[in-house]
C-alpha cells in the first residue's frame, strides 16, 4: 500500500518547490527523499504529512486519499529536525501527548509509555524536561511521540542534521534497527548520500524540484541515471568526456589502451587513501582526479611525477559529462 | 552580600561600590523615599487608613477601580493574544501599520485619548450617540466609557510581553501537535499558551497596574461624579485639593499596596528555573 503521490505540484511565489511529482513508496520499507537543499524534498514530506498543502494532485496513504484531510487526522507520524520537544511538558508527558488527545485510558497510556521509552531507551529520563536532555536524547523522545499514535506512515525531516558526526551515526543504526523491529512505512529526508546509502531500502534522489531516480542503493550507486545522481553520490571526476568515480578509474604506469595520459601533478594522503591529480598532455581535457589505496599505490610502485595511462575499470558506472 | 563578585567575576573595586551607591541612591530619593511618605503620612497621625475605609466615596471609589481594571485586564487579555498570535503567525496587508498603531495608546497622553472617546461616544454630538440612545447604552459618563478608556491605555502591554515570546517559540511545536492529533483549539490550550504563560502573566500585571493608575482619560470620561463614576486615583486628587489629605494618603496607600502585591504574587508563583 504506501504512499501514492500522483502529479503533486507546489510553488512558493515564484519559486516553484516541486514540479509534477509521481511517486510511489512503498508500504513497510524504509524510503530516502535525498538531495540538495532547496530541492524541494522537505516541501514532498511535509505535503504527505498535511503540514503543507500542494497546489494541485492528490496523496494516498494507505489507500486512503488524504489530499483534503488536516494534518490532525491523518495518523502521520512526524519528527522535525530541530526535535519541535514541548519544552514545558516532562518525557513522559510529550510521548504521551497523541495518545491523551485521542482520550485513552489512563493505564493504557502509561503502559505504552513506558513501552516506548524503554524501545528509544528512555525510562530513566521520563520525568525530565527536554532542556535536561542531549540532542541524540530529545531526537528519540521526538521519535517515541511520534511512534505512540501507532501512524499509518512515519515521517522525518533530517532527523539526525543538527546532531554532531558521531550521534548521527549512532542514530542512524539505531533508526534502522528501530525499523526492521517496527516495520512502519517510514520516509526520511536526508541531504546526506552516505545516510541515504546506509539506512534506506528505498532512495528517491530529488533535485530542483523534480525526481531524478527512484531506485536500491545499489540501483543508484551501480547505476546513476544523470550525471546528478552520479555527482551527488558522492565525488566524481571527469576522464575524458565521461563522468566517473575517482576510485574507478585504472591507472598503469606502462602505455597501454587509454582515455588519456599525462603526469602525475599533484599527490595528496589522506589516511589509506592516496588522491592524484593526473593532467592529460591533451589539453582538451581536464586534470583528472583518481583515488587509490595505499597498498595499490605500491604495488604499481606509483611517484609524484610519472606519466600515467587512465581508463575505466571494468563495469564501472559513468555517464556522458554534460 | 559584601563580598559576593562582581558581575565579570573581578573584586569590587572602590568605583564600583560608587556606582552602586549612585543607582540605590537614585532609586531612593526618586522611588524608595517618597512612597514610603505614602505610607508614613497614612498612618503617622492616626490611623487615616481606617478613617478612610468608613468613607463611602472611598469604599466606592476603590470598589469601582477594582472593577475597572479587572475587566479592562479581561479585555486587554484576550485581544492582546488573540492580536499577538495575529501580528506573528499571519502576514496581511497593513501590518505594519497596525504594529506602529498598537503602540499609540502608550505614546499619546491619556487626557487625548479621553477626549477622543468623549468625540466618538459622547452623549449629544457624540458620532455614536444616535446609535447609542436608539439602544439606551450610556457610555460616557458611566462604566462602560470608563472601562474602555482604561483598556484603551493600557492596550498594548500584554501585546507587547507576547509577541517577542511567540516569535521565539516558532511553530514547530504547534506543527507537532497538529501531527499528533491535536485540533486548534486544543493545540493552542496545550502548547501556545502554556509556552507564552509568564509573559502573559507578565502583561496581565503590568496592564493592572496601569489600569489601577489611570487618571487622565478615566477623568474626562467618567465625569467624575462621587459614588456613581468616580475612580481611586479620581478620589486621590479630590480629596487632596478639598484639604482632607489623610483620606487622600490613605487611598494611594491602598492603590500601591494592590500593585506591590501583584507584583509580589508573581514573583513568588514563578519557577525557580525560569527566574533571571
Amino acid at each position: 500500500m504506501g504512499i501514492e503521490i500522483v502529479g503533486v505540484n507546489k510553488s512558493f511565489g515564484d519559486f516553484v518547490a516541486l514540479s509534477d511529482i509521481d511517486l510511489s513508496i512503498p508500504g513497510g520499507g524504509l524510503t530516502a527523499l535525498l538531495g540538495p537543499s532547496g530541492g524541494g524534498k522537505s516541501t514532498l514530506l511535509r505535503i504527505i504529512a498535511g503540514l503543507e498543502t500542494a497546489d494541485s494532485g492528490t496523496i494516498e496513504i494507505e489507500g486512503r486519499d488524504t489530499t483534503n484531510v488536516p494534518a490532525q487526522r491523518r495518523n502521520v507520524g512526524f519528527v522535525f529536525q530541530h526535535y519541535a520537544a514541548f519544552k514545558h511538558m516532562t518525557v513522559a508527558k510529550n510521548v504521551a501527548f497523541g495518545l491523551e488527545i485521542r482520550k485513552r485510558p489512563k493505564a493504557e497510556i502509561a503502559r505504552r509509555v513506558a513501552e516506548l521509552l524503554e524501545l528509544v531507551h528512555l525510562e530513566q529520563f521520563a520525568h525530565r524536561l527536554p532542556a535536561q536532555l542531549s540532542g541524540g536524547q530529545r531526537q528519540r523522545m521526538a521519535l517515541a511521540r511520534a511512534l505512540a499514535i501507532e501512524p499509518s506512515v512515519l515521517l522525518l525531516d533530517e532527523p539526525f542534521g543538527a546532531l554532531d558526526a558521531k550521534v548521527r551515526k549512532e542514530l542512524r543504526d539505531w533508526l534502522r534497527r528501530l525499523h526492521d523491529g517496527v516495520h512502519v512505512t517510514t520516509v526520511f529526508v536526508t541531504h546526506d548520500q552516505e545516510e541515504a546509502l546506509e539506512v534506506a531500502d528505498t532512495i528517491v534522489v530529488i533535485n530542483d524540484g523534480r525526481i531524478e531516480q527512484v531506485g536500491t542503493p545499489d540501483d543508484l550507486y551501480d547505476k546513476p541515471a544523470s550525471d546528478f545522481v552520479l555527482g551527488f553520490l558522492g565525488p566524481v571526476t571527469t576522464l575524458g568526456d565521461r563522468l566517473i568515480r575517482p576510485h574507478d578509474i585504472e591507472i598503469s604506469r606502462v602505455e597501454q589502451a587509454a582515455v588519456v595520459d599525462g603526469p602525475i601533478t599533484r599527490w595528496t594522503r589522506v589516511g589509506f587513501e592516496i588522491r592524484l591529480e593526473v593532467t592529460p598532455i591533451d589539453t582538451r581535457y581536464a586534470p583528472v582526479q583518481v583515488s587509490v589505496t595505499r597498498t595499490e599505490a605500491h604495488a604499481l610502485g606509483l611517484h609524484p611525477g610519472d606519466h600515467v595511462w587512465l581508463r575505466p575499470a571494468v563495469g564501472a558506472p559513468s555517464v556522458v559529462s554534460t | 552580600m559584601a563580598s559576593h563578585p562582581t558581575a565579570r567575576g573581578q573584586r569590587p573595586t572602590p568605583a564600583t561600590h560608587a556606582r552602586r551607591a549612585l543607582v540605590l541612591g537614585y532609586l531612593f530619593f526618586l522611588v524608595v523615599w517618597p512612597v514610603s511618605l505614602v505610607v508614613t503620612r497614612t498612618f503617622g497621625d492616626g490611623n487615616h487608613l481606617a478613617a478612610a475605609l468608613q468613607d463611602p466615596a472611598v469604599v466606592f471609589a476603590v470598589q469601582m477601580t477594582v472593577v475597572v481594571a479587572f475587566w479592562a485586564v479581561v479585555i486587554n487579555t484576550v485581544f492582546g493574544v488573540g492580536m499577538s498570535l495575529l501580528i506573528v503567525r499571519y502576514d496581511f496587508w497593513g501590518k505594519s501599520v497596525l504594529n506602529t498603531l498598537l503602540d499609540l495608546p502608550l505614546s499619546v497622553s491619556p487626557v487625548v485619548i479621553g477626549l477622543a472617546l468623549l468625540l466618538a461616544y459622547g452623549p449629544r454630538d457624540g458620532y455614536f450617540a444616535p446609535v447609542l440612545d436608539a439602544i439606551d447604552l450610556q457610555v460616557i459618563f458611566s462604566v462602560p466609557g470608563i472601562i474602555m478608556a482604561t483598556a484603551f491605555v493600557s492596550l498594548p502591554l500584554v501585546i507587547r510581553e507576547v509577541v517577542p515570546v511567540l516569535q521565539e517559540i516558532g511553530t514547530e511545536q504547534e506543527q507537532a501537535a497538529r501531527s499528533l492529533g491535536a485540533g486548534g483549539w486544543q493545540t493552542f490550550r496545550r502548547i501556545t499558551l502554556p509556552s507564552i504563560r509568564w509573559a502573559l502573566v507578565y502583561g496581565v500585571v503590568l496592564s493592572l497596574a496601569r489600569s489601577l493608575g489611570e487618571f487622565g482619560a478615566v477623568k474626562i470620561v467618567s465625569g467624575n461624579i462621587s459614588q456613581q463614576t468616580q475612580t481611586a486615583t479620581l478620589v486621590v486628587e479630590e480629596k487632596y485639593l478639598e484639604f482632607e489629605r489623610g483620606a487622600a494618603y490613605a487611598t494611594s496607600f491602598l492603590l500601591t499596596l494592590i500593585a506591590v502585591a501583584a507584583l509580589v504574587i508573581v514573583t513568588v508563583l514563578r519557577p525557580k528555573e525560569e527566574r533571571v
